[in-house]
């Protein structure tokens, strides 16, 4: 029984290209699984079974219980809890869920006093902590990002036209990835203390880089290289593994051409490069707007920013869990606010880079 | 005249040719070598300094001490101005409040919740991966989509619900917390999908044949072929929880209650090695704040995850460059 056959086509010609085109995948599968079919009936109908649909639950209930309730609830529930003034357990402590407490917050905004709406966002928007912690961390990725990117460019260009050695840098250069943020950012303080190595090294004396009294930009210079030093490995690895896909006759038709190397490294390598560009572009952004711990362990200690306030170099997640505690309801604001930033950035992105990107 | 000319250059070309040629090795390995030095800069001077004792770190330039190698060999002979005091102080220290201040307990328990979340998660994702790759059933395509689209959202805004939960039902210093609150993850699912697809169908049909249902071809034949997959994901979840630090420091930042555990009915700590890191040794009052044992703190949570990488540098460099996560 010929594939052609099962499903009658409206004219001679196009019956005869499906019999001769290609099958595709669905219609193997499906053609394969009705000879199985037939084949296994007998067998199929002696026993009782559950249906392929019964099976894909079964496999599916431990994961979705668990991103249920841990993911997709905490979603809503924070959403939720952003829009609610002075949220607090009104159900009671441990009796209930926090949901239970969003429902009752909104039966008493009905009855007594408007809870409900975008007081939260506004407490946050006009808190000058926030609008710091904004600030801070928009400097921090603008000043970051790029330079990583680039650094991270060359060393993956200089790095894939070496032969020699090439493992040995690829695993030196990949080495700040697979350390302990914290550790090494406590082994960076000790480096810019006061009688520490940086100092020593460029014959500084005794200037103080992130101690209370430190200047505010020199505490700035310190995040920046231990941003550039810890976010380097990652960007090499993906560009190199996007340099080994680039297919070698550009190179060698460039090269037949007498290109120059700066002009292959503009016009064929970081063109061809473009789509790894946007993906480190886009994750570095946001994985730079959610630093957090990396600024803590510089300033030596758990919320502390750095400065005599400890809050000189406070982010905006530092913000979120500096009221996790207190006020959920402001910490769910400004995890709102962080969500939207990152969608923004996300969406400029794609739409700055749709005519750029060569897929 | 030959009908096709060959060129050949000059030996003053070939000259200049070549010198160009060496001119930019020098340049690149230059580059690369000056780049390498500031990325191990600080992986040396942490080594050194966890050596090195107290009160000569404190009175000698840093540079004199990071540079002069041969005065290394004459100071350790000579002088204990090496010691391997700073990691037994680490491990050995007791503090006065009773809260047993001791990196053993982080260690033990940093390797259990690491150990237990990892096969955790690479149960409930294999399972969930099987199920969207293998399977067909109603709403298979909207689920995966608003799955995908979770992983947009900021982990800090499931912190905050996911935080209060744990105290709700009563999870709070518990491993259960630490295990299974963040254990499923979408984009190991995502991730092992992918690979699951990559299976040609033929291999189900024949393994039907054979009488194999779902499960068994799951277990006999899926999980055998996306092996390599399996332990990419093995070894990322391992280094999240290894190097885990937020969520710990909220919901375990106590004491153990339960004595199930070796049989210890107080004061079990229940930090990781990465909050243990942080919190102790910038706490003045516990009297771990120097410098070179904050070092040889920093260098026992570095050492296992080295160790690691030199044993699967493959596996690792291959799913990171997938992932873009760091724990």
């Amino acid at each position: 029984m010929s594939l052609a056959a099962t499903s009658p086509r409206a004219n001679f010609k196009e019956n005869i290209r499906y019999a001769f085109s290609r099958p595709t995948p669905a219609m193997e599968r499906e053609h394969e699984e009705m000879v199985l079919r037939s084949t296994l009936s007998v067998k199929r109908a002696s026993r009782f079974r559950v249906g392929e649909a019964g099976k894909a639950w079964i496999a599916l209930i431990p994961a979705l219980i668990f991103l249920t309730f841990f993911m997709i609830y905490p979603i809503i529930n924070s959403f939720l809890m952003s829009f609610f003034e002075k949220f607090t357990f009104v159900g009671g402590t441990n009796t209930s869920f926090v949901i239970t407490n969003v429902i009752a917050a909104l039966q008493n905004s009905r009855v007594k006093d408007p809870v409900f709406g975008f007081g939260n966002y506004v407490n946050v928007l006009n808190d000058n902590l926030f609008t710091k912690a904004l600030g801070n961390t928009a400097l921090m990725v603008v000043f970051s990002v790029p330079l990583t990117i680039i650094i991270g460019l060359l060393i993956a260009v200089a790095l894939y036209s070496i032969k020699p050695l090439q493992g040995f840098f690829q695993t030196v250069f990949f080495l700040p990835y697979v350390t302990n943020t914290i550790a090494l950012g406590m082994v960076f303080q000790t480096i810019f203390s006061r009688g520490g190595l940086f100092n020593a090294m460029f014959g500084l004396g005794d200037v103080a880089w992130i101690d209370v009294t430190a200047n505010r930009w020199s505490m700035f210079f310190v995040l920046v290289v231990y941003a550039i030093w810890n976010g380097l490995a990652f960007k090499i690895l993906v560009f190199m593994s996007g340099l080994a896909s680039i297919d070698r006759q550009y190179y060698d038709a460039a090269r037949i051409d007498g290109a120059k190397r700066s002009t292959i490294l503009r016009r064929i390598t970081i063109p061809l490069l473009s789509p790894q560009i946007l993906y480190i572009t886009i994750t570095s952004f946001i994985g730079a707007f959610k630093a957090y711990t990396e600024v803590m362990s510089i300033f030596g200690g758990n919320n502390d920013f750095g400065g005599t306030t400890k809050q000189e170099w406070i982010t905006v997640v530092g913000y979120i869990y500096t009221y996790i505690d207190s006020a959920p309801d402001r910490a769910a604001a400004g995890s709102m606010v962080l969500l939207v930033i990152i969608l923004l950035i996300t969406l400029v992105q794609m739409v700055v880079s749709k005519k750029r990107v060569h897929y | 005249m030959a009908a096709h000319e060959t060129y050949f250059a000059t030996t003053k070309q070939l000259r200049i040719y070549k010198a160009k040629q060496i001119l930019h090795n020098v340049l690149v390995y230059g580059f690369l070598t000056l780049v390498g030095i500031f990325i191990v800069i600080p992986f040396l001077y942490m080594i050194i300094a966890s050596f090195r004792n107290p009160t000569a770190f404190d009175q000698e330039d840093a540079f004199h001490m990071f540079v002069l190698f041969p005065n290394w060999w004459n100071d350790s002979l000579l002088q204990p101005n090496y010691t391997l005091d700073n990691y037994i102080t680490v491990f050995t220290y007791r503090g006065a409040s009773g809260h047993s201040i001791n990196f053993g307990l982080y260690y033990a328990n940093t390797l259990f919740v690491s150990a237990v979340s990892t096969i955790f998660t690479i149960a409930t994702s294999v399972l969930a991966a099987f199920a969207f790759a293998r399977c067909e059933f109603k709403g298979k395509n909207l689920l995966f989509t608003i799955l995908l689209a979770t992983m947009m959202i900021p982990g800090e805004m499931m912190v905050i619900t996911n935080y209060q939960t744990v105290k709700i039902i009563g999870w709070e210093n518990t491993y259960s917390a630490l295990i299974f609150v963040h254990g499923v993850s979408v984009f190991y699912i995502f991730y092992l999908r992918q690979t699951f697809q990559q299976i040609p169908n033929e291999l189900f049909l024949a393994a039907k044949v054979d009488g194999y249902g779902h499960f068994r071809y799951l277990w006999r034949v899926m999980i055998p072929i996306a092996s390599p997959t399996i332990l990419t994901i093995a070894i990322l979840s391992l280094m999240g929880a290894w190097n885990a630090y937020v969520w710990p420091n909220l919901v375990a930042s106590g004491t153990y209650k339960n004595s199930w555990m070796f049989g210890m009915n107080e004061g079990w700590s229940m930090w990781l090695v990465s909050n243990g890191l942080m919190n102790l040794f910038s706490n003045t009052d516990t009297g771990l704040d120097h410098q070179t044992v904050r070092i040889a703190g920093s260098v026992i949570v570095t050492a296992p995850l080295f160790l690691f990488f030199l044993i699967f540098r493959k596996y690792i460099m291959r799913g990171i460059s997938r992932s873009g996560i760091k724990g």
